[in-house]
């Protein structure tokens, strides 16, 4: 009787039991499916971003030549780069100045050409596609495309300039132009930003627009009080990416200094034209390559990547804290 | 428990299969045909890579057994990528001695050393300079395959215009020929220059106008010198010349001068009257522009001693650790750098210097009398090379970067600035050795 009574009472609680393990089993089956559709991204991520990420961070505390075991020097190679390397500082100067001229004028630029576009009554797909197709051109054409143009002997502009009796400047071969003239052909390639400008504004409702009319509002009262608040998601996005892309500027320094110097196709030359002319076009990410992969010095190219990422991240949490003052999502969201 | 053992099974007998594979790709079965096919990475491309191949083929009909596939345009970024990945081919030849002391310190390229003791062959068959350029602090990882020479290259006819009987053989002879030489228009631009002292320009590099004022990198010490006397004489002198002519003057100039290796080169178009350049020019000369009245010489000095020595460098051929056949990359490797036939035929085609002492000295060798200036030049006592170092061409690339401020006014002090340079350098070959800074 007492065994009976007491199978009683124990069988709601294996009940329970039971219930509650094959909820935790589909729990698990979910959190596995959930994994399983994941997988794709989680093996990109932790193959191209995480794993080279943490190599980067274990390696800046290494030597290491590429072709030899990494050796542990601990801090060494951060010292160096805080307190011996002289080429570091022109180096983030050169990167800031990118950071504070072409960013900007890339962000005007490309939102002035996307209202002219938006405007336009005739001919929209041509001028669309007139401003987009550069964004199309491959870096390493482009830069050789504005060099040859920008020859300071025998390029058109110049050619064109002395027509009128100005001597053009010498473009990629003086450290006074060189950083402006990769600006202009950063500006000449900014299609994909102006597309994206475009969207937007063509998405902002109309009726805001009749509405500030009514309130007596002109055009620049319109621009200001209604077009900028409303795209300012994505102008903030444009500068995100602006800052970041302004970071890891590479390629078109490197065509650029190596046409421009005149030693493409010196390939026997051990002399170096990184930076040419006279370091102005040595930015961070070009020194960097210069230590990892011409000097195979990769422990501290692998710390100026760390300090890279650092000083990166800083930028743009910066920007985005500041955002909160001016960027307006619809909806009232932040 | 079944699932676990069925997997470490399939596991365990695709391991054994890819092994097989693996082993079976590198180890061709002997006898299947009687040839193993090596492949060999080189710098030479379009007409330079015709002659090699041409050479190769040589090789391969006096080894039967290998067949070899030539590769050109390789540079040493790709050499690396390719060692660390494991696809690295048997043979790599490097247009630059400047990073045989990483490929040496760090085991990328083999010690070339035992097999050399077996083939009963000795470093001392090479002149000094480039036995010297192809070890690392005792490590032979590579041998010299032809050297480069660097002298003065003349424009007849602009010299006979000129009113100039012989090339310089001084400094001060240099400059007035250079201003003498240089033709300018209406506006003042250089039409034809007389000399080009820019540095970086073409071949204007600091390590080949060095041994001008015999101006050395370091000393004993392996710490970089070059705040000295004969390196402040040579940027004063550079400097000079380069404002008679005009920095903006000269920068114009040289974007018009046309590409260094090609038919549209400034010296070949007759826009250049003397030029600084290797001994290579001399058959590109005679394939882009034969009707060109030119001579050679060694380049003027700053003392009578040194007149007739120049600099010196080379290429360099050896084994990449993960070569897949290394008894056969050896012999390959061998009969490029050691075969007199080999090193002659490659030198009257190329036009390169021999560096083999049996072949300088071979009457296979056929200068002309434009490019036996340079086989003088290279036997000189007084020519000399860069130093090797664990960081490569790092040195010169810091020196470099200085030197273009210089030329450019931007730099004031030379003293100062050469002496801050030097410590620049030491402290980058401590970090690059792993020391961190000193």
């Amino acid at each position: 009787m007492t065994t009976s009574a007491a199978g009683a009472a124990l069988a709601p609680a294996r009940v329970a039991a039971d219930r509650r393990r094959a909820r935790r089993r589909a729990a698990w089956r979910r959190r596995g499916l959930v994994l399983l559709f994941m997988s794709p991204w989680i093996a990109g991520f932790g193959v191209f971003f995480g794993y080279p990420l943490v190599m980067s961070a274990y390696l800046s505390l290494n030597h290491y030549d590429l072709l030899s075991a990494p050796r542990w020097v601990g801090l060494a190679n951060y010292r160096y780069l805080f307190h011996g390397d002289p080429l570091v500082w022109p180096a983030a100067k050169n990167t800031l100045w990118l950071v504070a001229f072409m960013v900007p004028l890339q962000v005007l630029f490309a939102f002035g050409i996307a209202q002219m576009v938006a405007r336009a009554r005739r001919g929209v797909g041509v001028f669309r596609t007139v401003f987009y197709l550069p964004a199309l051109a491959p870096p390493v054409a482009a830069t050789l495309g504005f060099v040859y143009i920008l020859n300071p002997a025998t390029g058109p502009v110049n050619a064109a300039l002395s027509h009128l009796g100005i001597e053009g400047p010498l473009w990629f071969n003086s450290p006074t132009w060189s950083k402006p003239s990769l600006v202009l052909l950063g500006l000449w390639g900014i299609g994909n930003t102006m597309i994206i400008f475009l969207a937007a504004i063509i998405d902002v409702p109309k009726h805001l627009y009749e509405s500030a009319e009514l309130d007596g509002a002109g055009p620049l009262r319109r621009l200001v009080y209604v077009t900028l608040p409303t795209i300012s998601p994505v102008i903030l996005f444009a500068v995100v990416i602006g800052v970041i892309d302004a970071m890891q500027y590479f390629t078109q320094a490197y065509v650029a200094a190596d046409i421009a110097s005149g030693s493409a196709s010196n390939a026997a030359s051990g002399a170096n034209n990184l930076g040419y002319p006279e370091d102005s076009t040595l930015f961070y990410p070009v020194l960097l390559y210069q230590q990892g992969f011409r000097y195979f010095n990769m422990g501290y190219a692998s710390a100026m990547a760390m300090v890279l990422l650092a000083v990166a991240l800083a930028f743009v949490l910066l920007i985005v804290r500041h955002s909160r003052r001016w960027v307006h999502y619809q909806g009232g969201g932040k | 428990m079944r699932r676990v053992a069925t997997f470490v099974a399939s596991v365990a007998v695709l391991a054994l299969a890819a092994t097989t594979a693996s082993a079976g790709a590198t180890v061709r079965p002997a006898g299947s045909t009687g040839t193993t096919t090596i492949t060999i990475w080189t710098g030479f491309t379009g007409r330079e890579l015709g002659i090699i191949k041409g050479v190769i083929s040589q090789f391969e009909k006096t080894h039967p057994t290998i067949a070899v596939k030539t590769v050109g345009g390789i540079s040493d970024d790709k050499i690396v990528a390719a060692i660390r990945s494991g696809t690295a081919p048997d043979v790599t030849q490097s247009f630059t001695a400047d990073n045989t002391g990483s490929f040496c310190s760090t085991g990328a390229w083999i010690d070339l050393g035992p097999y050399m003791k077996k083939d009963h062959l000795s470093a001392s068959m090479f002149p000094t300079a480039s036995a010297y350029y192809t070890q690392f602090k005792g490590t032979r990882c590579a041998l010299p395959m032809l050297a480069d020479v660097y002298g003065l290259y003349y424009n007849k006819a602009l010299f006979a215009k000129a009113g100039i009987a012989r090339p310089p053989r001084t400094i001060a002879e240099l400059t007035a020929d250079a201003k003498k030489l240089t033709q300018r228009d209406a506006s003042g631009k250089i039409t034809v220059i007389g000399f080009n002292p820019f540095l970086a320009w073409y071949e204007n590099a600091e390590s080949h106008f060095a041994p001008m004022w015999g101006a050395r990198w370091t000393n004993a010490e392996g710490r970089s010198t070059l705040n000295t006397p004969q390196w402040r004489a040579f940027l004063t002198w550079q400097k000079q010349l380069v404002d008679w002519y005009g920095y903006d003057n000269l920068v114009r100039f040289n974007a018009s001068a046309g590409d260094e290796f090609t038919a549209n080169n400034a010296f070949e178009r007759g826009k250049v009257a003397m030029i600084l350049d290797g001994e290579w020019r001399v058959a590109f000369i005679k394939a882009e522009h034969p009707e060109l009245k030119y001579g050679t010489a060694p380049l003027p000095t700053a003392s009578a001693k040194l007149f007739g020595s120049g600099y010196t460098t080379g290429n360099i051929i050896g084994i990449p650790k993960t070569a897949p056949h290394k008894a056969e990359a050896w012999q390959l490797v061998k009969y490029l750098a050691t075969s007199t036939k080999a090193e002659a035929t490659l030198s009257n085609e190329l036009r390169n210097v021999p560096t083999t002492k049996a072949a300088l000295h071979s009457k296979l060798i056929k200068p002309d009398r434009q490019f036996a200036t340079f086989l003088t030049i290279f036997a000189n006592p007084y020519t000399t090379t860069t130093p090797i170092t664990a960081a490569g061409a790092a040195y010169q690339e810091l020196f470099a970067s200085w030197t273009t401020k210089w030329q450019a006014g931007k730099e004031k002090n030379l003293a100062a600035g050469l002496a801050a340079v030097d410590k620049q350098i030491d402290d980058q070959l401590a970090n690059q050795t792993g020391g961190g800074v000193p």
